[in-house]
Formats: structure tokens, sequence, C-alpha cells
């Protein structure tokens, strides 16, 4: 769909600051109503443009929730008539499964799975993923650290380093 | 040493020190400050970047440059003049690479000057200026703009203020501390002034990139305009390299030349490291610089707007990325709001009055902070001024 260009300008606004931002504060920075942005954001959430407001949460700083992710490479037999799309369905509806991706190359699905400990996880690559009728084969890969999530830096010093006041 | 024998130059002793030390001192000290007092970016220098110079000291390039600078980098200078600005100048004689905008300034007035020569500065202007005009044997005649004009300069405000020895105008758009941008009209003006009495122009144009609103003219793309411009830039403000000290100077060959005698006995030459630096910058910096810009756009929206809303009126700037907003409303002087509100409200903004007479009765408050700063800001701002609001 053609968006116009303060309905991008909306978009680009909410996904570079806080989710929290105030709408006053969009309608601002956009140079539009409150109303105008309103009206915007209800358009662009009822075509499913704008499809959640997340937050970007680091578990592994919160003691008992560190939990484990993985990145499973499936390689599955497609069907005629609907391709990957079926068995990748199968797989996205488990709700441990937190992306599903079809990729070009070595395999077809990229899997990404949390669990709370690393037996969850291979419980259910063995007992739910691999006895699906299509799958072939999985390599699972445990994520050790994360670094950089969705455009956040985990661990990053974020002190200004600039002078207080400078001409 | 016994009082009676200065050893120090006269034209020095004379100097004003500048206003912001005072601040800078006042704030140092203090904790949660939130700082809107920062001539600079805050984004860190692209990686990218970083990693080109970080690759040339591992490559062992640790030797001086040609004086001019790197042939390479002056030819992706003239590329990116053309390109962005549409103004052509010779890699090999018409441009230099100075240890930021600051030296090129120096440089340019120091070849250009005999004593006594006149130099216009429009005020409120950059802190440096001045001094700078000064330093190079040169009497600075201070034009003041007016907020009602949009601190803007007349034609016939100008024309005034040239004498006989009038040499050169400094002129600086977007402009430090006001943001305000001139048209390619009110810079044709300008031009036809500069023809007709037969002046130099020093356009420091470091804040090119930072025009929110409309294209950006060089004053050297004026017709008629190149042979009498020394255009100044750098990779300071769009690229987000103040720490680099990289700038250029470009002007028709005969100044140019001239400007690298200084820049040859005086510097040698810009630092190496930071050179391999602004060549990277410029071969793929650009979408950075259009992403930082964007950025900017949106914090200026929102903080000018909203500066207006909490009660200090301020004009939208054009560029730069600074807000100047009128504080008198609140009945205090530039300096004595910008002391109060930092020991109060621990906000730190720049008196107007530092920029020179016309910016008193404002404050220069940088919106290039987070958007999360930017909106603590304005409520501690909103909190002092019901304090404040003169009766």
């Amino acid at each position: 769909m053609k968006l116009t260009e303060k309905q991008i300008e909306v978009l680009e606004i909410l996904e570079n600051n806080s989710a929290r931002i105030p709408v006053e504060d969009i309608a601002k920075m956009a140079q539009i109503s409150v109303a105008e942005t309103e009206t915007i954001l209800d358009k662009l959430e009822e075509k499913k443009v704008l499809v959640r407001y997340n937050s970007v949460i680091d578990w592994s700083k919160v003691d008992g929730h560190e939990g484990v992710t993985a990145m499973i490479d499936v390689k599955v037999a497609p069907k005629r008539g609907v391709g990957f799309d079926e068995v990748a369905q199968r797989i996205y509806r488990f709700k441990e499964v937190r992306s599903v991706y079809l990729m070009s190359g070595a395999y077809d699905l990229s899997v990404i799975i949390e669990g709370r400990s690393m037996n969850e996880v291979a419980r259910f690559v063995s007992e739910k993923l691999s006895t699906l009728d299509s799958v072939l084969s999985t390599t699972t890969h445990f994520i050790l650290k994360k670094y950089k999530h969705d455009g956040t830096i985990f661990e990053q010093n974020e002190d200004d380093k600039r002078i207080v006041v400078s001409p | 040493m016994k009082g009676t024998k200065s050893y120090l130059s006269k034209t020095v002793e004379e100097l004003k020190p500048s206003g912001i030390r005072r601040f800078f001192d006042l704030a140092a000290g203090m904790e949660g400050v939130i700082s809107l007092g920062v001539g600079e970016p805050d984004f860190i220098t692209p990686w990218s970047v970083r990693e080109a110079a970080i690759l040339s000291l591992e490559q062992g390039y640790t030797s001086y440059t040609a004086n001019a600078g790197l042939m390479e980098l002056r030819e992706e200078i003239a590329g990116y003049m053309q390109k962005s600005f549409g103004v052509s100048y010779s890699p090999q004689s018409e441009i230099t690479v100075t240890v930021g905008a600051s030296q090129a300034l120096d440089i340019s007035l120091r070849a250009i000057l005999d004593p006594g020569d006149e130099v216009i500065v429009i005020e409120p202007s950059f802190v440096s200026y001045v001094p700078l005009v000064t330093l190079a044997g040169g009497v600075p005649v201070q034009i003041q703009t007016l907020k009602e004009n949009g601190f803007k300069i007349l034609p016939e405000q100008l024309e005034n203020a040239i004498t006989r020895r009038t040499k050169a105008i400094i002129l600086c758009s977007p402009n430090n501390p006001t943001g305000t941008m001139l048209t390619g009209d009110e810079l044709n003006a300008i031009a036809q002034i500069a023809e007709k009495y037969d002046l130099l122009v020093l356009s420091d144009e470091i804040y090119a990139e930072l025009a929110y609103d409309s294209e950006y003219t060089s004053f050297a793309s004026i017709r008629e305009m190149k042979k009498r411009t020394i255009l100044i830039s750098g990779f300071s403000k769009g690229f987000a390299m103040t720490g680099w000290r990289l700038g250029f100077v470009c002007a028709p060959e005969e100044i140019s030349q001239a400007m690298l005698k200084i820049h040859q006995y005086a510097m040698m030459c810009a630092p190496t490291m930071a050179q391999f630096a602004a060549l990277e910058a410029l071969k793929t910096g650009r979408s950075d610089v259009e992403g930082m810009k964007k950025s900017y756009k949106r914090r200026r929206n929102y903080f000018v707007q909203s500066l207006n809303e909490v009660g200090l009126t301020c004009h939208m700037p054009g560029g730069a990325f600074y807000a100047f907003p009128s504080i008198k409303c609140t009945g205090l002087s530039s300096e004595e709001f910008a002391e109060k509100l930092l020991l109060e409200e621990k906000v730190a903004v720049v008196p107007g009055n530092i920029f020179g007479e016309s910016g008193e009765g404002h404050v220069r408050c940088s919106y290039a902070t987070s958007m999360e700063l930017l909106q603590e800001a304005i409520k501690r701002i909103s909190h002092f001024l019901n304090q404040h609001q003169k009766a």
C-alpha cells in the first residue's frame, strides 16, 4: 500500500524512539496536529502496517529469567500447492517459536525458539519439530550472548562524552 | 615576574576571554545536568569512519601528507562540493585540508588582511570570528541583527557598515547560535553588495549539511561569486566528527595559494589519520549524514514548538542544531537566566550575549541530544518559568 509522506514520518519516529513516546510529541516532531497523528496511527494499525508497539528487554539481567534462545536451521520437503507455507504455519503456531523465516541457501526455514532451559528447547526440537512430516532435518544453534538485538546494543557505555558547554 | 613589565602581546592581552569558559566551569562540577550547551552532535562518528582511521594506523600511514592534504581526499572533496552544492574547485590548486574549519578561518583571514582592514561580522555570531579578525590584524565591524527580522541581515544594514577599508564579510548560514538560514534571494542581495563594493565573502558553510526546510545554497554557487568567495567547511557537524579536527577551505587559486603558504609554515598538514577518516566519510558516509539530519529535524520540530508552548518565544531555525529562544518574559538577563536555570534546574544553556550584544535577551539551546533528555529539559524549563515569570 502506498503511504503518504507524513504516514512514513510517523512510522520512522515510532521506530526510532521509545514506544512510550506521547502522541503529542510525535505530532510535534512530524509538524502535524495531534488529531491528524491519531488518525494516522489508527489507520496504520488497522491496515496492520503498524503491527505492535514493542519494548526491547534484556532478560539476561533479570535473575531467574535468563532463559535460552536457539536458532534452528530446518530442512523441509515443500508440498505441492502450498509450498513451504503449510509447514511454516505448523511451526509458527507453537508459542515457543519467536520467529520463522524462509531462507535462501543451505536450508529452508530458520526458526528461533525461546525456552526456559536447554532441556526444554531440546525436548521441543526432538518431540515437536523433528516429528513433523515434512521436516527432513534440524540443526540447533544455542545463542550464547546477545550483543545487539533489533538494532539495540545491549552492553553499551551510553555516557555522553562531550564537555558540558562548548562554542 | 615583577608587575611593571608584561611579556604578553597587547593584542592578546586586550582580547576578551570567551564567555563560554565561565559556564563550562560552573557546570563542570555538577551532577545530573542536562546539557543543551554543546555546539556539537550527540552522535558519535559512524563506525565505518572510525574503522577506516584505525585501518590507516594499522597500515602505518603515520607520516605527513602533502601540505594541502591527501590528493585523494581533495579529489573526493571536489566531487562532494560539486555534487552536493554545485560548486567546482580544482583539487590541485583551490582546496586546502585544514585542522577544523577554525583553522581554515584563521588562515583565510591572515591571507587577506593588512593591518587596519575591516571585516564585517554579523551578530549574533560564532564566538571566534571577532577575535580571529583581531589576531589577523584586522578590525572587526559588528552588525547587529534583530529577532524581528529572524536574525537576518538587511541589505541596507550591510551597506551602511561598508567603508573604504572594508575587505570582507563573514557569513554563516545556517548560523551558530541562531540557526537562521538565509534563502537564495537573501544571499543574492548580499552578492550584489559584495560585487558593488568589490568585497570578499568568507562563507562559513560548516552547517550546510544541516538545512531542514529548503535546499541549501552555497554562496560560491551564486553567479560571479566564486571569484570573491572563500568557502569554509568541514566534517565536524554534518559528519559528527568534531574531535577529529578536520575541515577544508575552497578559494580561487591566488587566495588558496596564499593560505597554503601560511598553512605550510604554521601547520604542515592536517592529521593524517583524520584525513583517512574524512576520506571514508565522503565515500560511504552519506546515508549516515541523512539519518542524523532526519533525527535533528524531528527533534528541532519537537523542541522549538515545546519551547513556544511553555512560554519562551522562539523562531523556527532553518538549520544547524540550535534554538535561540527569547527569555525576555522572565525579566532576567541572558547570563542570569542561564546561571539560574543551571543551578536551580540543572539544565545548561549558553547565554546569548556571548555571541554578541544582539544576542542579549536570548539563550542558545542545542537540540543535539536524545529525545528523552529533550523531553526532560522541557519539563524543567517549564518548571523554571513558573517560578520566574515576570509579574
